[in-house]
C-alpha cells in the first residue's frame, strides 16, 4: 500500500507503477520469446560481411584518437550502438502502435492506480530493455573475437542505455503521433539513414562542412562516438556532450509521450 | 468484498462529500469543445445499492462514467467519489474501484489467468495473492476451464465475464459498469446478471448504464433517466413507473390503412378509460388504470386491431413519456 498511499500528479513518474508494465512485456515474451532472437543476428551479419569481407579491402582506418585501427574494430563499437537503438525502436513503434490503437492496453491500464506517466515510462523502459538485451549479445559476440582493444570498453554496454532511451523516447513519442499502419512504414525511412549515415561504416572527416554539422545532431552519432571511445580506448570530454545530449532526448520523449497519451486516452 | 469503513475517511471527505455518498455530484458537466456531453447533472450514490443511468446511445452515461472513474476530467461542477476529488486523488480513488468499460479491453497477447494476474499486480497485489484472487475469480465467473486458453478465441459472454472478474481484482467496494450486456445473447446476459445480483448481495455498489429497461429493472435499485446530457427523472425503477406511466398498457396494432383515420378518434372513443394515448410507428399505446376495460371500448367501438395485448407499464413506458422518444430505435 506504500505505493499507492502516495498522491501524485498523472505526470509523476516517481511512483515506481511503471515497473508493472514492464512485467507485463515480461509475462507477453516469456511465452513468444523467438520473436526477439531475430534482432541478435542483424549487427552481427553487418559484421561479418563489413568487418570480415569488406574489412579486408579497407584494411586500417584512423580511430576517434586518429591512431589507426582495424576496420573491423572500427565498426564493432557502432554496431554495438546500432543493437541497442533497433531493440528500442522496435517495441517503441510497432508494438506500441499495436497496443495503444487495437488492443486497448493502456486504456486497461489507466483505469488502475497507474497514471500516464507510469505508461510512457514503463514501455519506454521496456523498449530499452530490449535495446540492451541485443547490445550485452553483441558484446559477447565482440569478446569472443577480441574486437575491444580497451577495457574502458565494458561501459559501453551501461553507455548504450542512454541512446536507447533516446531512441525508445523518440520512437514511442513518433508513434503517438501515427494514425494508420502506413504512417508506421516512415519509421524504416528514419531508421535506415539513421543506421547508414551516423558514423557507423566510416568516420566523420568524409562528409564536407555542412553535413558534418547536421549529422553530429543524430542520437546514434552521439552513441556511437561515445561507445567506440570506450571500447577503443580514445576517452574525451565530448563524451559528457554526447551523454548530455542522449539523456536529454530521452527526456523530451519521455514528457512528449506523457502529454500525448494524456490527449489520447483521458480525454 | 465486505464494505470498507475507511472509504468514507478520504482526505477530501470532511469538506466536499455528505458522509454517506458514495458518489457525490452537483452541476457534473463535460463539454468537448462546443459539445456537451453532460450538462451540470446531480445524483448521489449510497454505500451497497445498484445505481443506473438509464438511457439512449449519446445521453452523456459514459461520459459520467469516465469521470467517475478517474480517466477524464469533469469540465464544470463538484464530483467527488470515495469521499475524494478525482483531480487529485485519482490513482487513490482508481486503487478502490472496479471497472467495466464499455469496450473490452482484455489483453490480447496473453492468456484469461495472465490477464487476472497481471491486472493484480497493477494493483500492487502480490504476486502469490494475484494468482490466489485470479483462481477464485475465475471460479466465480465460471470460465476456471478458459483459464490457460487466450483471449481471442473466447465469446463474447465469456469476454464481459473475464473483464467482471478482471474489474474484481483489487476487491473493489464500487464497481462502475458501462453497458455490461451489450451485443450478448439473452442466456450469457442472465449468467451475467446473476454474478451482478451476487456482488450486490455482498455489499458491492453497483453503479451501471445501460440502455436495456429490463436490465434496469433486474438490477437497480434506483437510477436516474438521461437524455441529451441531462438527467430527466429519478427514483427507484417502481416510483418511476408510478410516477410517470399508468399502471397498465394497452399494444394495439392496426392495419397500416386504418392507423391515418384514427386520428383523435381512440383519444375520443376512450375517454376517461386512458390517461394517454401515444402513437408509434408499429402500434398504438393506450396507457390506462384498466388495460382491459380499455380494449373492450375499442372493441365495442367497432375498431378491429390485428392484434391487443395488456401488459404492466416498464421503464420503456417511462422513457417515452419523458422524452417522446423509444430507448433503443
Amino acid at each position: 500500500m506504500t505505493v499507492l498511499s502516495r498522491v501524485s500528479s498523472p505526470f509523476a513518474f516517481g511512483s515506481g507503477r511503471a515497473r508493472f508494465l514492464i512485467e507485463r512485456n515480461v509475462y507477453v515474451y516469456r511465452r513468444t520469446y523467438m520473436t526477439l532472437v531475430s534482432g541478435f543476428f542483424e549487427p552481427l551479419f553487418y559484421l561479418l560481411a563489413m568487418g570480415f569481407g569488406l574489412g579486408v579491402l579497407v584494411g586500417q582506418v584512423p580511430g576517434p584518437d586518429g591512431r589507426d585501427i582495424s576496420y573491423t574494430v572500427f565498426i564493432a563499437p557502432a554496431l554495438l550502438a546500432a543493437s541497442a537503438m533497433n531493440g528500442a525502436i522496435y517495441d517503441s513503434t510497432f508494438n506500441v502502435f499495436f497496443k495503444l490503437n487495437y488492443e486497448k492496453v493502456y486504456n486497461a491500464v489507466l483505469a488502475t492506480p497507474l497514471g500516464v506517466g507510469d505508461v510512457a515510462l514503463g514501455e519506454i523502459i521496456w523498449a530499452l530493455i530490449r535495446g540492451q538485451l541485443y547490445a550485452i549479445g553483441f558484446m559477447g559476440v565482440v569478446l569472443l573475437l577480441g574486437l575491444m582493444p580497451s577495457a574502458w570498453g565494458l561501459l559501453a554496454v551501461p553507455a548504450s542505455v542512454l541512446l536507447g532511451f533516446a531512441a525508445a523516447g523518440l520512437g514511442m513519442a513518433a508513434t503517438s503521433f501515427m494514425k494508420t499502419w502506413q504512417d508506421l512504414d516512415l519509421v524504416q525511412l528514419v531508421v535506415l539513414p539513421v543506421f547508414l549515415f551516423s558514423g557507423t561504416f566510416y568516420p566523420l572527416s568524409v562528409y564536407p562542412e555542412p553535413l558534418r554539422t547536421i549529422v553530429q545532431f543524430s542520437p546514434l552519432y552521439r552513441g556511437t562516438d561515445l561507445i567506440r571511445r570506450l571500447m577503443t580506448g580514445a576517452l574525451d570530454p565530448v563524451m559528457l556532450l554526447d551523454l548530455g545530449y542522449l539523456a536529454l532526448l530521452g527526456m523530451v520523449g519521455l514528457a512528449i509521450v506523457s502529454r500525448r497519451l494524456d490527449k489520447l486516452l483521458l480525454k | 468484498m465486505t464494505a470498507d469503513p475507511r472509504y468514507h475517511r478520504g482526505p477530501m471527505a470532511q469538506a466536499q462529500s455528505p458522509e454517506s455518498s458514495l458518489i457525490h455530484a452537483r452541476g457534473l458537466t463535460k463539454r468537448f469543445g462546443d459539445f456537451t456531453a453532460v450538462d451540470a447533472i446531480d445524483f448521489d450514490v449510497a454505500p451497497g445499492e445498484a445505481f443506473g443511468f438509464l438511457g439512449p446511445n449519446g445521453a452523456g452515461k459514459t461520459s459520467t462514467m469516465r469521470m467517475i472513474g478517474c480517466v477524464s476530467p469533469k469540465t464544470e461542477g463538484t464530483l467527488t467519489v470515495l469521499g475524494m476529488e478525482p483531480a487529485t486523488y485519482g490513482p487513490l480513488i482508481r486503487a478502490r474501484i472496479g471497472v467495466v468499460p464499455q469496450e473490452d479491453t482484455l489483453d490480447q497477447e496473453m492468456t484469461v489467468r495472465d490477464n487476472l494476474v497481471i491486472y493484480g499486480r497493477y494493483f500492487n497485489l502480490p504476486r502469490a495473492e494475484a494468482r490466489r484472487r485470479a483462481d477464485q475469480l475465475l471460479d466465480f465467473v465460471q470460465l476456471t476451464e478458459r483459464a490457460e486458453s487466450s483471449v481471442e478465441p473466447l465469446s463474447g459472454g465469456m469476454k464481459r465475464r473475464l473483464t467482471i472478474a478482471r474489474s474484481l481484482i483489487n476487491e473493489p467496494s464500487l464497481l462502475l459498469l458501462d453497458e455490461p450486456t451489450t451485443g450478448l445473447d439473452p442466456q450469457a446476459r442472465h449468467l451475467l446478471w446473476d454474478r451482478l445480483y451476487r456482488l450486490k448481495q455482498r455489499g458491492t455498489t453497483l453503479v451501471l448504464t445501460t440502455h436495456y429497461m429490463d436490465e434496469a429493472e433486474q438490477l437497480c435499485d434506483r437510477l436516474v433517466v438521461m437524455d441529451k446530457a441531462r438527467i430527466v427523472a429519478g427514483g427507484s425503477p417502481r416510483e418511476l413507473i408510478d410516477q410517470y406511466s399508468s399502471r397498465e398498457v394497452l399494444e394495439l396494432r392496426f392495419a397500416s390503412d386504418i392507423v391515418e383515420s384514427l386520428d383523435g378518434q381512440l383519444e375520443q372513443l376512450l375517454d376517461g378509460r386512458a390517461e394517454r394515448v401515444e402513437r408509434l410507428p408499429d402500434r398504438v399505446l393506450v396507457y390506462a388504470a384498466d388495460g382491459e376495460a380499455a380494449a373492450v371500448a375499442v372493441h365495442a367501438a367497432g375498431l378491429r386491431p390485428e392484434s391487443s395485448l395488456v401488459r404492466r407499464s416498464t421503464l420503456e413506458d417511462v422513457f417515452l413519456r419523458l422524452t417522446g422518444r423509444s430507448l433503443i430505435e
